[in-house]
Order: C-alpha cells, then sequence, then structure tokens
C-alpha cells in the first residue's frame, strides 16, 4: 500500500464521516458549514480520479455558490427554527429509512456487478476530436457531441432564477433583488471589492478560454465572474440591477437562445439538430460559450441575490 | 541537482505541515475567537507559503511556478480580509454585551 492509497481511504472516510455528520448535525447553519466542507474535499475526490472540469464545477458550485446559497437558507430559517419543533411521525420515518436502504442497495448493486472492463465511450470521444478542433474531451462533449443537454441545462438555470423571482412581494415586483448592502467605504470589504474583481474577472476569463484544450469552460469561469460581482454587491459598491430592465433580461437568455438558433440552424442548414459544420465547429462552439459565459455569471450572482424586494422607485 | 531539489522540497513541505498541524491544534485548543483567529491564520501564511515554496523546485516551468505563488498571494489576500471581517464581528458582539 502506498502514500497515495493511504491519502485516498483517509480522504474518502473523512468524506463519509462529513456526510453522516451533515445529516445528523441538530442546527441548519452547522449543517451547511459541514456541507461546504464536503464539497470542498468532494473536489479533491474528483482531482484524484484525474476529473479536473468536474472538480473545478464541483468547488465552484459546491463549495462556493451553493455554499453561500444554503448559508443564507439557514440564516432566514433561523427564526423559524425555534417556534416549529415538530417532529416526523412514525409511518414518515419508517418510509423513509426503507426508501434510502433501498437506494443505497441499488447503488451498491450496480457498482459490485460494473461489467469488467467497465463501458466508456472515452476512446471514441478522443477519436473523434478532430470534429471540433477542440482538445479538450470534456467541452467536445459538452458543447458538441452531447451539446443537447448543456442546452437543456442552461434552459433549467432560466426557469432557476424565474422561480426565486417568482417569491417577490407585488410591490417589489420589477425592483432590485436583495437588500441594498452598505459597509464602511474604508473598511477591508471594501478594499477587496476593490483589488479582487480585476484578477477575478481575468482568472474567469481564462478558465473559459483555456477550457477548449486544457481543464475549465464556461460554467466554471462564469462562477467566477458571478463572485466577483457578488463580491462588489456585498460590498456596497454596486447595486443588483431591477430584474424589470430590458438587459438583464436579454443578458440572462443570450446563453440559451443562442444556442437554440445555433441547433435550430444545424436543423436548416445541416443534417440534424445542434449539428455543426465541422469547419465552423470551433468558432460556433466559442460563440455559444461567450454567450454563455455571460448567463451563467448574471443568473448565479442574481440566484445569490435572491427574489426582488425593493422596488424602483 | 535533482537532489538538492528534493531535499528543499521535503524540507520546506514538512515545516508548512507542521504550521499547519499547529494551527489546526490552537483551533481547537485555544479558549476565544481571537486567539483561534491567531492560530489558524498560521496555518494560511506560514504553511501555504511553505508548502508553495517547497513545491516551487518541482514546478515545469515559470509558468507553473508563478500560478504556485499567485494561488498563495491570494489565499493570504482572502485569509486576511476574512479574518478581518470575523475579528470585527467577534469584537461588536463583546462590545453589545
Amino acid at each position: 500500500m502506498n502514500i497515495a492509497t493511504i491519502f485516498e481511504i483517509v480522504l474518502a472516510a473523512v468524506v463519509l464521516g462529513l456526510g453522516i455528520w451533515t445529516i445528523a448535525v441538530r442546527e441548519t447553519y452547522s449543517a451547511t458549514v459541514g456541507f461546504v466542507a464536503y464539497g470542498l474535499l468532494v473536489a479533491l475526490i474528483w482531482v484524484r480520479l484525474d476529473a479536473v472540469d468536474v472538480a473545478l464545477t464541483e468547488a465552484a458550485i459546491g463549495g462556493g455558490l451553493g455554499g453561500v446559497l444554503l448559508l443564507g437558507a439557514a440564516a432566514r430559517l433561523r427564526d423559524g427554527e425555534r417556534t416549529v419543533a415538530e417532529t416526523p411521525g412514525m409511518v414518515t420515518r419508517v418510509s423513509a429509512v426503507a426508501l434510502s436502504a433501498l437506494t443505497t442497495a441499488a447503488l451498491a448493486g450496480a457498482i459490485v456487478f460494473l461489467p469488467d472492463p467497465a463501458p466508456t465511450l472515452a476512446p471514441t470521444v478522443v477519436g473523434h476530436a478532430w470534429a471540433t478542433s477542440l482538445a479538450n474531451p470534456v467541452t467536445n462533449v459538452l458543447m458538441a457531441f452531447r451539446a443537447m443537454d448543456t442546452m437543456l441545462e442552461k434552459v433549467v438555470l432560466l426557469l432557476s432564477i424565474i422561480g426565486v423571482w417568482s417569491l417577490a412581494p407585488d410591490n417589489a415586483w420589477g425592483g432590485h433583488p436583495g437588500p441594498r448592502h452598505r459597509a464602511d467605504p474604508d473598511g477591508i470589504l471594501v478594499f477587496l471589492a476593490r483589488l479582487l474583481p480585476p484578477i477575478g474577472i481575468v482568472v474567469g476569463i481564462y478558465i473559459f478560454w483555456t477550457g477548449a484544450n486544457h481543464p475549465g469552460g464556461a460554467f466554471q469561469g462564469g462562477a467566477i465572474l458571478a463572485s466577483m460581482w457578488v463580491l462588489a454587491i456585498m460590498a456596497g459598491l454596486t447595486d443588483t440591477p431591477p430584474v424589470a430592465r430590458r438587459w438583464l433580461r436579454f443578458v440572462l437568455v443570450a446563453g440559451p437562445g443562442l444556442f437554440l438558433l445555433v441547433g435550430l440552424g444545424g436543423l436548416w442548414f445541416g443534417t440534424a439538430f445542434l449539428a455543426y459544420p465541422p469547419a465552423l465547429a470551433k468558432p460556433l462552439i466559442l460563440g455559444i460559450e461567450v454567450a454563455m459565459i455571460l448567463t451563467i455569471a448574471a443568473t448565479l450572482g442574481l440566484l445569490l441575490a435572491g427574489a426582488p424586494e425593493r422596488s424602483v422607485k | 541537482m535533482s537532489l538538492a531539489r528534493d531535499i528543499i522540497t521535503i524540507a520546506a513541505v514538512s515545516a508548512g505541515a507542521f504550521f499547519f498541524l499547529a494551527g489546526t491544534v490552537g483551533l481547537l485548543r485555544f479558549p476565544d475567537t481571537l486567539t483561534r483567529l491567531h492560530a489558524l491564520t498560521k496555518a494560511d501564511n506560514l504553511g501555504l507559503g511553505l508548502v508553495v515554496l517547497g513545491l516551487l523546485p518541482q514546478a515545469g516551468s515559470l509558468r507553473d511556478g508563478l500560478k504556485l505563488v499567485s494561488i498563495w498571494l491570494l489565499v493570504l489576500l482572502a485569509g486576511a480580509t476574512v479574518s478581518q471581517l470575523i475579528a470585527r464581528t467577534a469584537r461588536q458582539g463583546e462590545t453589545a454585551k
């Protein structure tokens, strides 16, 4: 047993322990902190599995933005938690245990009875990289070979922001999401919010750009851009835009919209929905990704900001 | 030459791991928020700094080395800011009591 194996076993044990702790712990806040740590460690596991693209996404979403969302939810729930003290009935508990056991058994069965060697499409994907002239197989799968999934994923993002906005009270509809943050103008938070965004924007665009040939991509880059925006909002340097703004709506639909247009173009000029002509594959994919990174950054930022709370007037 | 580089790496990374260990022990053992923060910043600043220093001789190119150093600088910035914010909140909480 070498050092790498010992490290992997310890990592897996800690992740399992954290997972159990997150479920077992009483306070919502502690569970959230446990979940963020869990997300960061799962990202390490993805790195050990050589899935750096997934690791980047897990760190940005599971550990970062997802954590902030859950912390916000935990803060809102804190007042209600003391008054609501209901315990689930016996039937609910027994059926929850039964369903969890069944799911675990099914997953365990799927892993134990996996054919050897495991079925894989990886060689096919690598073999067809010429079709897009992108070297990163993950980007090829996401943007070309299974582009439909990615497009629908962007539609889900759009649906989620509609879901959040629909929580707005009538008088605030169309207004600014979330509270107006104010911070000490000479304080450390404002200093960071002035210093970090130039670096973060460069890193975000770099992660997106390098995604063509190395791990990275629009989602990871967009998450970094969104966090820079959220930092500026939290420091009170800028306000969230009113959700009624035309440009904002345009940015939110730009990614899935352009994707859909290119897909229909493939149907019209080519052979199938989302079929790119090989000569134009790279520019088309990059164009879609540019629209997507803007949409992702805006959507993630607005998801964190929450429902519209203040009317424009 | 390769041996010298490996020795530097082992020495610096071990020293970095020691500071992480010391910082974690401090985080668990120290009595209040401010002293715990003090312990934690040792792990971020010195611990990670030494780990990065130790990894530099192993970096394949100047680019990789610069990336490592900038990771350390960014963690320094984030760590310093967050500990300031936590300390300020903790002090306000104390005066409010």
